[in-house]
């Protein structure tokens, strides 16, 4: 997604002279172009992530949105107090941009993983969470983060083409059952497994999620649920302040009984072994196989 | 106003203000006092002074207070429920207040950051960060300060508030010279190293460095006593942290009008 990505801030640092792009020495092969594009208003703030937000807080409260990329876990965690405060409590048009949300920097290891990012992040005061899943999502966010002028986080991972072109909003709903069984919402890159793994299944109804916190269910995902009455949720995210229990707390809410909940979900290291994204996908349940098999035992409940 | 009579006038309302507030953080704003009348005299009103060493938000109410910017009834709200004045300052109530700060090491890359866009800008505004020594520990500080020196931020200024005592001990002791001049213009900032409790001296000291439009950042060194101009205080790492009583106010008032006699 980084390529999507580029091309459009490309087209929003072009169209509007307010607007500033900070990277934390990253983006080789990738942001030449936006470099080239916004001259003074592209800065290399050096290996240095702290400086990095409350530099682009400064040029926020002086009127220019300011976009700050690096890899997920530099952008996020390094600096988080400078996120809640400089940016969240001020509620300034920061935009924290992510690349290889998840296990997506596979074998460079735990350093390079960001698989609490949403959590975290998802506690702060006017913050938006922003998870593509197709690439073709990519810019769709980048239009909603900079309608919104307040503090963004855009979560990258590797995502493909829609299997076929749908109309963009924060809930998708991607494949529709005629006589659906179960109702899978994932978040991110990882709806490529779900789709994988239901190739020969015509009774799932699957979703994504693409803005976190929710504002509220969509009307299909919410009539899919109380239809179906099983759910499964697929994230490339710890447990803990994942979309699952964002769900969950939506649920709550509602009168919706009897419901049978999964969740496929990141689990850190458990074989304390490492490898590719697939090989974490894997030792996290969050695989082609185990997708099939998880929704196997659903479907018999 | 006489600097004398200012500086007197200021620090008996900031006492009474951490009196009435039965509040603690005293010589850390009588520390750096000085160093913002001396600021809200040069500044331009859209030049904005980081009180980066938030901790010392009583001695920015106070200026502010003297300015207009906050009224009598708002700095009497002070510490207590309810208000915007809260014991290290709170966002987007005043126009000079323009961040929350009081986690140190926050307001210096926020410093960047403005001084980065009146450069876009080309604006001539400078901005001025309030430092303790102590923050000076901070990492922020160190990438903050290759950031200005790399992008030539020359309408930055940086002021140390250097009372040589921190929260748990004296500067020198806890992680060494953090604040020591040679260390700050080996990395490129232009420094001078001042009294700071001579607003006369201070004003001099700061408009001949902003004058300097040659690509570094700037720094004053301000050597301050902590607890200055309050006998009992000065130099006393307690008064970091403690409230005074009745007895101890109407001291601290007679010290003043001592050391303050114009």
């Amino acid at each position: 997604m980084r390529n999507e990505f580029s091309k459009k801030a490309e087209e929003i640092i072009s169209s509007n002279t307010k607007s500033v792009f900070i990277t934390g020495d990253l983006g080789y092969n990738a942001l030449e172009s936006i470099q080239t594009i916004a001259k003074e208003r592209f800065i290399n703030a050096g290996v240095a992530e702290q400086n990095m937000v409350g530099v682009a807080a400064g040029l926020a409260y002086k009127g220019y949105e300011t976009f700050v990329y690096s890899i997920a876990p530099f952008a996020v965690y390094r600096c988080f107090e400078q996120i809640k405060i400089d940016v969240c409590i001020h509620n300034l048009p920061v935009y924290i941009v992510g690349n290889g949300g998840g296990y997506g920097y596979g074998i460079m290891g735990a350093t390079h993983h960001a698989i609490e990012d949403i959590g975290c992040l998802s506690t702060l005061p006017n913050i938006t969470c922003w998870v593509p899943a197709f690439k073709e999502d990519v810019a769709y966010c980048l239009i909603q983060i900079t309608a919104e002028k307040k503090p963004a986080y855009l979560r990258l991972g590797l995502g493909k083409a829609y299997p076929e072109q749908i109309e963009i909003s924060p809930i998708n709903q991607i494949i529709k059952a005629k006589i659906p069984k179960i109702t899978i919402i994932a978040l991110g890159p990882v709806v490529h497994n779900v789709l994988e793994a239901i190739t020969e299944n015509d009774n799932v109804n699957l979703f994504t999620v693409l803005r976190i916190p929710m504002i509220k269910f969509s009307e299909a995902l919410e009539k899919s649920i109380s239809e179906t009455k099983k759910i499964m949720v697929v994230e490339e995210h710890v447990e803990r302040g994942g979309l699952g229990e964002h769900i969950l707390s939506f649920l709550a809410k509602k009168t919706i009984t009897k419901l049978e909940f999964v969740s496929l979900h990141a689990k850190g290291y458990p074989s304390k072994l490492y490898g590719s994204q697939n090989f974490h996908q894997k030792e996290s349940g969050l695989d082609v196989e185990n997708i099939k098999k998880e929704l196997n035992k659903l479907f018999a409940l | 106003m006489h600097h004398i009579q200012t500086q007197k006038a200021l620090r008996k309302k900031l006492l009474s203000l951490y009196f009435e507030a039965n509040a603690g953080h005293i010589a850390c704003s009588l520390s750096c006092i000085d160093l913002l009348i001396a600021l809200f005299e040069i500044k331009t009103k859209n030049e904005r002074v980081i009180l980066s060493k938030g901790h010392a938000a009583a001695a920015m109410y106070t200026i502010l207070n003297s300015t207009g910017e906050i009224n009598d009834s708002t700095l009497s709200t002070f510490y207590k429920n309810g208000t915007k004045l809260s014991a290290h300052p709170s966002a987007n109530s005043f126009e000079n207040i323009p961040f929350a700060l009081g986690s140190l090491g926050h307001g210096f890359p926020i410093g960047c950051g403005i001084a980065y866009a009146n450069k876009l800008q080309k604006n001539n505004e400078n901005v001025f960060i309030l430092m303790s020594d102590g923050e000076t520990n901070e990492g922020t500080t160190w990438e903050a300060a290759h950031f200005a020196v790399a992008k030539k931020l020359d309408n930055l200024m940086v002021l140390i508030d250097k009372n040589n005592l921190q929260g748990f001990g004296n500067t020198k002791d806890v992680l060494g010279e953090t604040a020591a001049k040679a260390k700050w213009e080996s990395i490129g900032f232009e420094v001078i190293e001042v009294e700071g409790h001579n607003i006369a001296n201070l004003i001099f000291g700061i408009n001949e460095l902003k004058s300097k439009k040659n690509g570094m950042p700037k720094l004053i060194i301000a050597n301050t006593i902590k607890g200055k101009g309050v006998n009992y205080m000065e130099n006393k790492l307690e008064w970091h942290y403690l409230p005074m009583n009745e007895e101890m106010y109407k001291k601290a008032l007679i010290s003043l009008d001592e050391n303050y006699n114009a």
